[in-house]
């Protein structure tokens, strides 16, 4: 179980997370979703220690994030990233297999690549796209490359960042698809970060949605169109009418 | 605050600003070392790194070098000539290629080829997320992408050097026996009777520091960079022009070092 605790972070005087208060159940999929610039990706980001929040606790397990065996931690998580980034020097299957190749998970070569290899099918690639490189493959192809990677080491929890932005709606919908499915495969806690609605109601469980660097509300996908919640219903219905300010 | 005092307050920021970022700058190559040193190894980057900076370096180092050989051997003797002088090109040629020409002119071009394409590489791939995905693959970028460089720069620069050296001095050969006038045998049993052990040793020390300066400058400022292309664009322009004045700033304290005492 992940579990933020009045996390606060700021950039200068820009006060982006301003006493964020969120769990995430172990085994559920937890879509964020909020307006650009509201601080989902930095979110993300203090949990997994890219950032370090200015206060308040982010824990894993009951264990404080950042007095964590880095490595130990890192090992548990999966990520897709908004724009894939995948190496671009290194082909497609050593993009996916990176983790299996160095450091406490390696494995040989020729094992690493195998896996590698199912994994690009377990995401509809088949496996001459292995030894491609990053550049040669269209974006879609690159987020699919993006989540093969990210279930490569088969992780307790999968963060997926923007998963669908800069794709077409057909596209969106297989990823979207996809991490639904993997996710349930693998019994996986995930957590998505995304202001794309499809998405949303494809992948999560529960919702919680950020406005001015708090938890605005949260609850199961079922309720969010109920909700009643001024700000939700404007967000989700793409209004410019209504308590978020349409010019930011 | 009085109007009068903003020039003031400029310098002190701009002289805090700088003394700042001296400290970020050595505190990053003093890590890049300990990195060096620390398990966990990335052979196949290291490799990767020595041929880039240093096979690949090869045809413009030789070029660089031929070219300065032979231009230091016609200026040699067209100034010898004013104090009846021009026997000593072969002896000249070798030193200021070796003392100084050649590691110059080679950190100068790792500078601008390396230096450059090491800080794009890197600031691209932390404007794109890639640098933040290898720390989610547990992977330490300083070890994964800094170490590896600065090591093989470490190492191969030198050899680098040593071979600018050679292709000057066969630069200022070809010229000297071909338009001036030497004889082939006395031009080369004069350049390597006047060399000494220490001419040789303060060449190949001067490319590993240029090497360590050029590779860290890249690293650093593509692990640095700001957002976007013009981000990527500036870290590549400063790391260029850091790594420059650093080298010949290195290179005056080095001489001062060996050939001063």
């Amino acid at each position: 179980m992940i579990e933020l605790s009045n996390v606060h972070k700021g950039f200068g005087p820009k006060q982006v997370l301003a006493g964020v208060n969120l769990t995430i159940p172990r085994g559920e999929s937890m879509v964020v979703i909020g307006g650009s610039g509201t601080g989902k990706s930095v979110l993300l980001k203090c949990i997994l220690g890219l950032m370090t929040q200015d206060s308040g606790t982010i824990t894993l397990d009951g264990e404080d994030t950042l007095k964590a065996e880095r490595d130990a931690f890192l090992a548990r998580f999966g990520m897709l990233f908004q724009g894939g980034a995948l190496f671009d020097s290194l082909p497609v299957w050593q993009n996916v297999a990176f983790r299996l190749l160095r450091g406490s998970l390696a494995r040989p070569w020729p094992e690493a690549r195998e896996i590698a290899v199912e994994k690009l099918r377990r995401v509809g690639l088949t496996p001459d796209v292995a030894d491609l490189f990053p550049a040669e493959l269209s974006g879609g192809m690159q987020k699919r490359v993006g989540l093969a990677r990210a279930i490569a080491a088969e992780p307790e929890i999968i963060f997926f960042d923007e998963p669908t932005t800069g794709l077409d709606p057909i596209m969106s919908g297989v990823i979207n698809d996809l991490i639904r499915e993997i996710v349930v495969e693998m019994g996986a806690t995930a957590m998505t970060i995304t202001h794309d609605m499809s998405s949303v109601r494809v992948i999560a469980d529960k919702v919680a949605m950020i406005h001015g660097g708090k938890v605005q509300w949260t609850g199961p996908v079922a309720d969010m169109d109920a909700s009643g919640d001024p700000y939700l219903t404007q967000f989700i219905s793409g209004s410019a009418e209504g308590p978020i300010e349409a010019v930011r | 605050m009085k109007p009068i005092t903003y020039p003031l307050a400029a310098l002190g920021r701009a002289t805090l600003g700088f003394l700042a970022m001296v400290g970020r700058v050595a505190i990053f190559a003093g890590q890049s070392l300990s990195h060096i040193v620390r398990p966990p190894y990335y052979p196949r980057e290291f490799l990767n790194a020595l041929l880039n900076i240093g096979y690949f370096s090869l045809p413009v180092v030789g070029l660089t070098a031929i070219f300065t050989g032979a231009a230091l051997a016609l200026q040699i003797y067209s100034g010898g000539q004013r104090f009846s002088a021009e026997a000593v090109v072969p002896q000249i040629v070798a030193i200021g290629m070796v003392r100084e020409l050649g590691p110059v002119l080679v950190g100068l071009m790792i500078a601008a080829r390396v230096t450059s394409s090491i800080a794009a590489e890197i600031a691209t791939m932390k404007v794109t997320e890639q640098i933040d995905a290898l720390v989610t693959l547990s992977t330490h970028p300083m070890k994964y992408l800094t170490a590896p460089r600065v090591l093989a720069a470490i190492l191969v620069v030198p050899a680098l050097v040593g071979i600018g050296d050679i292709i000057g001095i066969m630069g200022g050969y070809i010229v000297g026996t071909k338009q001036l006038g030497f004889a082939p045998g006395a031009y080369l049993t004069n350049t390597w009777n006047f060399l000494e052990t220490a001419d040789i040793v303060s060449s190949l020390v001067k490319g590993a520091v240029f090497g360590f300066i050029a590779a860290v400058m890249g690293c650093y400022h593509g692990m640095n960079s700001g957002r976007g292309a013009q981000g990527v664009g500036r870290a590549t322009k400063t790391s260029v022009e850091a790594a420059a004045i650093l080298i010949l700033a290195a290179n005056f304290l080095l001489t001062s070092f060996f050939f001063t005492s």
